[in-house]
């Protein structure tokens, strides 16, 4: 009687707790495999935008860089001319370099930028072995042209 | 791929020292190699180094959601003689270097490093007189992670890397591959010209 009190019962009720727990919804994401939804505000990779015209957003301004907590902003401004004509404005980006490794994307840079030019998309896919290799440069940043400029 | 290489540390091991840890050729033939490269690649054995906040996004990789043991590697060490893989996870203070750099020497070849987040790989946001600028000043790291956390699967994503670099046979990074100075854009333009 004691062996069914203290060895037997004990036994049951921890197969009933593995019994429970196997009725659970499976939570694993085969990463891999399958990507997981990104929540709406995630902020990882970043994109210089365009126009639908196929001009830049960016207008050189460094708004982005002086609001970085990181200085991990690289910004120099050229003129644009009739003849070659890069955004809008007066002003674009000849260089816009972020040290990637450096920024701790916190969108600061997307929120002080006034024409929306810099925004944090969500590919996350961002190791690399060379630490070289995080400098963004523009043209790894900008979006490609699109298909038909308007 | 070097074999086993023993070598007698004769110095203090926090004091970094260049030269002597040079790495054998190889001796048996390469199909071995490969399938030794398998087996390590699929067998990593985490160190756990959580320094700060990126420990946090490194358990929960470990945890059910993500679920790090479909790697091979949910056996999180807290000796250093057990582990092969060395997760950098928060940032690394100069008081704290010594300390990582010691835990790193007596780690058995072969071992990698993951550099993880911003502030281990290069400082992040702490550009000041208390935090190593990089933790490639104090140990040789493979892969780096930026993010700030990387969330676990931006982490998985850099161990995937780094298993991609043991399958292809790459031998780890060395003590001569340590950066003592940060490369800016500006650096990097005088390097190329």
């Amino acid at each position: 009687m004691e062996v069914l009190k203290d060895v037997v019962k004990p036994v049951i009720a921890g197969f009933g707790i593995t019994r429970k727990r196997l009725a659970h919804k499976k939570v694993t994401f085969f990463y891999p495999e399958e990507k997981r939804e990104q929540y709406p505000r995630t902020r990882w990779r970043h994109i210089l935008t365009r126009y639908d015209s196929g001009l830049e957003r960016c207008i050189g301004c460094s708004l982005c860089a002086g609001a970085c907590p990181a200085r991990c902003i690289f910004v120099q401004a050229g003129e644009n001319t009739d003849a070659e004509r890069y955004s809008p404005g007066e002003r674009y980006a000849v260089r816009y370099e972020i040290n990637m490794i450096r920024c701790i994307f916190c969108g600061f840079c997307q929120e002080a930028c006034p024409t929306g030019a810099i925004v944090l998309r969500k590919d996350f896919e961002l190791a690399n072995y060379q630490r070289e290799d995080f400098i963004f440069t523009k043209e790894m940043l900008l979006e490609p042209m699109p298909v038909n400029p308007v | 791929m070097p074999k086993r290489v023993e070598t007698v540390v004769l110095h203090d091991s926090s004091t970094p020292v260049l030269g002597d840890i040079e790495k054998g050729g190889s001796v048996i033939v390469t199909t071995i190699d490969t399938v030794l490269n398998q087996a390590r690649a699929n067998s990593l054995w985490p160190l756990t180094f959580g320094l700060a906040c990126c420990a946090i996004e490194m358990m929960s990789t470990a945890g059910p959601r993500f679920d790090l043991a479909r790697f091979g590697m949910e056996a999180f060490r807290a000796s250093p003689r057990q582990a092969d893989l060395m997760i950098i996870a928060g940032r690394l203070s100069k008081k704290m270097a010594p300390v990582l750099r010691q835990i790193y020497d007596q780690m058995p070849e072969p071992k990698w490093v993951i550099s993880m987040g911003a502030c281990a790989s290069s400082g992040g946001v702490y550009n000041n007189y208390a935090i190593v600028q990089g933790a490639d000043q104090v140990v040789p790291v493979d892969v780096y992670v930026p993010g700030c956390p990387p969330s676990p699967d931006a982490l998985i994503y850099g161990i995937m890397k780094l298993q991609e670099k043991i399958k292809r046979g790459q031998s780890p990074k060395s003590l001569k591959d340590l950066r003592m100075v940060e490369m800016t854009p500006r650096h990097l333009e005088e390097v190329n010209v």
